[in-house]
């Protein structure tokens, strides 16, 4: 991880702490670095700590504890118009009173902005979102999708090196989500601005984002892009939370190396990767993802650990199937399949044998 | 569809338009039923009376209705001619006259009238004491040569009758006498009026019959037995004079006829020197003042602009409408003062409960919820305690006067006037109508989402411009409820200024409650209040055109 020595760090939170009642650390001891031009995102369930974050960022919350810089200089202090933040409010916070023109004129007018110079910014933001012929309308006329494209347009407009963006997409349907997520992709960086964003949709930040930070219970649980977030769990929090993941219990019996042995609590032995075990005899939670396993004898290796399972129910998906299996006592193992010619379609009740690659297979944390 | 142009059909092939309507109309029926229980305590209690109130400020009949006789005859006069009317019209105001003092209507006309011209009041007064003397002469004479006219009983004979043959119309006389009586008044069951009486002498016998109705009716005595009115002997005089008196009294067979044979000559010269206008002249000097009767002939008609004009300072002259010299204005400055103290006590609110309404809307529920309390505190208390609460802090040797003195701000010989004024009716009222403020600013702040001060601030706004540009605007539906409710409130307000207010802080309320209770002018109150009411729609409407009704929020 960055320190705060490194000298491409745009945005830096260095030991923040934040608290709000003085008994409970709502933000423990965070620490981040992002260089310019990055795309992160803050990702965790509700009360996690992340939105808490972008609040003091943006200079709406004051941190309890700690320094949070801003291209090198400290901004706990700065209130939050001088910091030259642009947001964008999951409520899009579109002024109701003014027409879509008028919204994107305020920030420029109180920056003393004279008039020609605002509308060519305006006609340009708006192009920017594609909502050119919006300038005379007031934000109730239009739709949702509508109006986050504006309240984009407006934190863009006076166009500043760092956007914060607060699940800006959380009110809008699925498909216009996916529409929108591609658009702030595609703006952010062809600005080459540096953004924050904060979600629960693990999709959307695994799309969207350069990093992913992971927030559980005010602590940063993993910071990562997110083919690593997603193959590379550095904990059974990320693990279960990033993508669907089957979990197995059980304790450490052997460390060589790059693989060691756990005994499960049925007493079946499989191969594992150690990633945050160290001992013999420590408890672990063994994670794998379920397009990892196979349940085809002849592409496992002749050495592979495998175990017994039954299968319980198989789920046509059309492009994969998705099979829930009994294993070692676990009736949640979750298997899924590409729908290949040769992918054999399994019926509930058969008795079948699995396996998979030793790195594939996680040893994490109890 | 065969018809596309035609209205589109039901199933049915009615009209669907029709179809409609009959379907709707039952559940329109069963709502009417619910609100109709109040509807009708609504209509009956409420807009009625309120109605019949303000229709007295144009209803003016108490001139036509206790002097209709004169009024009538007062109609061809001509006030800028400024010489008293006719003979003609004193003789309808005699028994007018007659007949109000003996039904003890002609004070309240007095008075009503009083209000216009000054001096009318005491003028009917004398002058009803005086009618029983007027023509004495006459009666003396007709005493002295007709002896039957001392009974009773030969009266009611000549002119009542229990004979259906003999029976004539005496619905002008009764309706005359209802008239001013204010009161039906009807002739005994199964007596009529005469007609062979009212043929030889027709003035007498409708005096005589108003006087036997009344006398019924009112009295509650038998007509018979009670001597006739003055007003009776001076119209039976007055017939004799007559060109074919003689004739008919010779045709005459009825009851009395051989008694009444000297009346004609008996009452001839006593007669001719009887003059009414003389009478009244006599009596009192002022029945020559054209002004007087301008007066009565301004307000004979049922209907007036009269309290109208009274209410805007203005007064209905013979001459016509006029404005009252200066130092009788009153009206006009109290509605500007009304206006423009409702004005100030709105503006004082919206300047008190909005920080308030604010820190409400943002702090978190449970505070909130503790000055929502302290803010509805005082309705927990009576209204005339609040006020009077006031009252001790505010004058000149009270809490705030003293505080002042003791912190140096004042002297001890300089104590601020705060009470009996225009600043003490403010400052009370502004106290009491705030929670009338506040409620409508914190329920439409509660509903603007703390974001779009956030948005602003991220925008680069500083406090007071993210407040003055971005928060305040969608908080103006708020303060325009509040503003609608605080005025309307304080325009009618009356007991805080009563108590209060001094004279110089007093509202038209307070002006209309006088005369509703003590001068008993309604007619003024009533055209004070209507004023009051066009006012309040007037200034409403205006709103509604400026900013429009729909901005108008009472809750989020």
């Amino acid at each position: 991880m960055a320190t705060s020595a490194d000298a491409a760090a745009f945005v830096e939170f260095e030991r923040v702490q934040k608290s709000y009642d003085g008994e409970t650390l709502v933000v423990k001891d965070l620490n981040l670095s992002m260089p310019k031009g990055e795309f992160l995102t803050m990702l965790g369930p509700s009360g996690s700590g992340k939105t808490t974050c972008l609040m003091m960022l943006a200079g709406f919350e004051t941190a309890t504890h700690g320094d949070i810089r801003l291209d090198g200089q400290p901004i706990n202090n700065i209130p939050p118009h001088k910091r030259g933040i642009g947001m964008v409010f999951q409520n899009y916070a579109l002024f109701p009173h003014m027409t879509v023109a008028e919204n994107l004129s305020f920030p420029l007018e109180v920056r003393k902005m004279g008039k020609s110079e605002r509308e060519e910014k305006i006609t340009r933001a708006l192009d920017m979102v594609q909502m050119g012929a919006f300038g005379g309308r007031r934000p109730s006329q239009l739709s949702g999708g509508q109006q986050q494209r504006i309240a984009l347009a407006r934190a863009l407009v006076f166009e500043p090196e760092l956007v914060l963006m607060d699940e800006p997409l959380g009110a809008l349907d699925k498909q216009l989500r996916e529409t929108l997520q591609f658009e702030i992709t595609r703006l952010a960086h062809d600005l080459g601005i540096t953004v924050v964003y904060v979600t629960h949709d693990q999709t959307e930040a695994l799309t969207m984002s350069d990093r992913v930070a992971v927030f559980e219970a005010g602590r940063i649980q993993q910071l990562a892009p997110p083919d690593e977030l997603y193959e590379k769990p550095e904990n059974s929090f990320v693990a279960q939370f990033i993508g669907e993941n089957n979990t197995l219990e059980g304790v450490v019996q052997d460390i060589r190396g790059d693989v060691c042995t756990v005994k499960l609590d049925s007493g079946d032995i499989i191969d594992a990767k150690p990633v945050n075990v160290h001992t013999v005899g420590e408890r672990t939670k063994v994670s794998i993802r379920p397009e990892r396993v196979e349940y085809n004898r002849e592409r496992l290796s002749a050495d592979a650990h495998t175990l017994k399972a039954e299968v319980l129910e198989f789920i046509y998906m059309g492009d994969i199937f998705r099979t829930r299996l009994r294993v070692a006592g676990n009736d949640d193992f979750v298997v899924k399949t590409r729908n290949a010619p040769d992918q054999r379609r399994l019926q509930p009740g058969e008795q079948i044998e699995i396996g998979w690659l030793a790195e594939d297979c996680r040893a994490l944390d109890a | 569809m065969t018809d596309a142009t035609g209205p589109i059909k039901a199933a049915d092939g009615r009209p669907l338009k029709a179809s409609l309507n009959r379907a709707l109309r039952r559940e329109k029926m069963r709502a009417l039923m619910l609100i109709a229980p109040l509807l009708i305590f609504v209509l009956v209690t409420f807009i009625a009376p309120i109605g019949d109130m303000l229709f007295r400020s144009v209803q003016d009949d108490i001139t036509s209705r206790t002097l209709p006789q004169t009024v009538v005859a007062l109609d061809g006069w001509d006030y800028d001619s400024g010489s008293p009317p006719d003979e003609a019209v004193y003789e309808a105001l005699y028994y007018d006259m007659f007949f109000a003092a003996e039904a003890k209507k002609h004070t309240a006309l007095g008075s009503r009238l009083n209000y216009e011209t000054t001096g009318i009041s005491s003028l009917f007064r004398q002058t009803g004491r005086a009618l029983d003397d007027m023509g004495e002469d006459v009666i003396e004479a007709m005493e002295d040569n007709v002896e039957a006219l001392d009974d009773s009983a030969f009266w009611a004979a000549l002119f009542l009758t229990e004979d259906p043959v003999d029976a004539g119309n005496a619905n002008a006389a009764l309706s005359w006498a209802t008239s001013v009586a204010d009161e039906p008044v009807r002739l005994p069951e199964g007596l009529q009026m005469s007609v062979a009486g009212a043929t030889v002498f027709p003035k007498a016998a409708a005096q005589y019959v108003a006087f036997a109705a009344f006398t019924h009716t009112v009295d509650e005595d038998v007509p018979a037995e009670e001597d006739p009115w003055e007003s009776v002997w001076i119209a039976m005089a007055q017939d004799t004079s007559d060109a074919g008196f003689a004739d008919r009294l010779a045709n005459y067979t009825g009851p009395g006829a051989a008694e009444l044979a000297p009346l004609q000559e008996a009452v001839a010269a006593p007669l001719a020197e009887l003059s009414f206008q003389a009478a009244f002249l006599d009596q009192d000097e002022d029945w020559a003042d054209a002004e007087i009767w301008g007066t009565i002939q301004a307000f004979s008609s049922p209907y007036t602009a009269g309290y109208f004009l009274t209410a805007v300072d203005r007064e209905l002259t013979p001459a016509g409408a006029q404005v009252v010299e200066d130092d009788v204005k009153i009206y006009l400055k109290l509605f500007w003062r009304t206006l423009w103290m409702s004005l100030a006590i709105t503006f004082s609110c919206i300047l008190l409960g909005y920080p308030v309404a604010w820190l409400m809307a943002n702090l978190p529920d449970r505070s909130a919820n503790l000055i929502m309390i302290l803010v509805l505190l005082p309705f927990w208390t009576s209204l005339l305690v609040r006020t009077s609460a006031w009252k001790v802090l505010l004058q000149q040797q009270g809490v705030i006067n003293d505080l002042l003195v003791w912190i140096g701000l004042v002297a001890d010989d300089g104590r601020l006037a705060l009470i009996n004024n225009a600043t003490g009716t403010v400052i009370a009222m502004t106290h009491i109508l705030l929670p009338f403020m506040i409620l409508p600013l914190y329920s439409v702040m509660k509903g603007i989402p703390p974001s779009y001060l956030r948005a602003a601030k991220s925008l680069g706004a500083t406090n007071w411009t993210a407040f003055w540009r971005v928060y305040f605007p969608q908080s103006v539906p708020g303060i325009g409820a509040g503003s609608i409710l605080v005025f309307i409130l304080s325009i009618g307000y009356y007991i805080t200024p009563e108590i209060v207010g001094g004279t110089k802080g007093v509202f038209i309320s307070n002006r209309i409650a006088y005369h509703i209770s003590s001068s008993l002018n309604w007619g003024l109150a009533a055209a004070l209040g209507t004023i009051l009411l066009v006012v309040v729609l007037a200034l409403y409407w205006a709103y509604d055109r400026i900013v429009g009704i729909d901005n108008v929020k009472l809750g989020g």
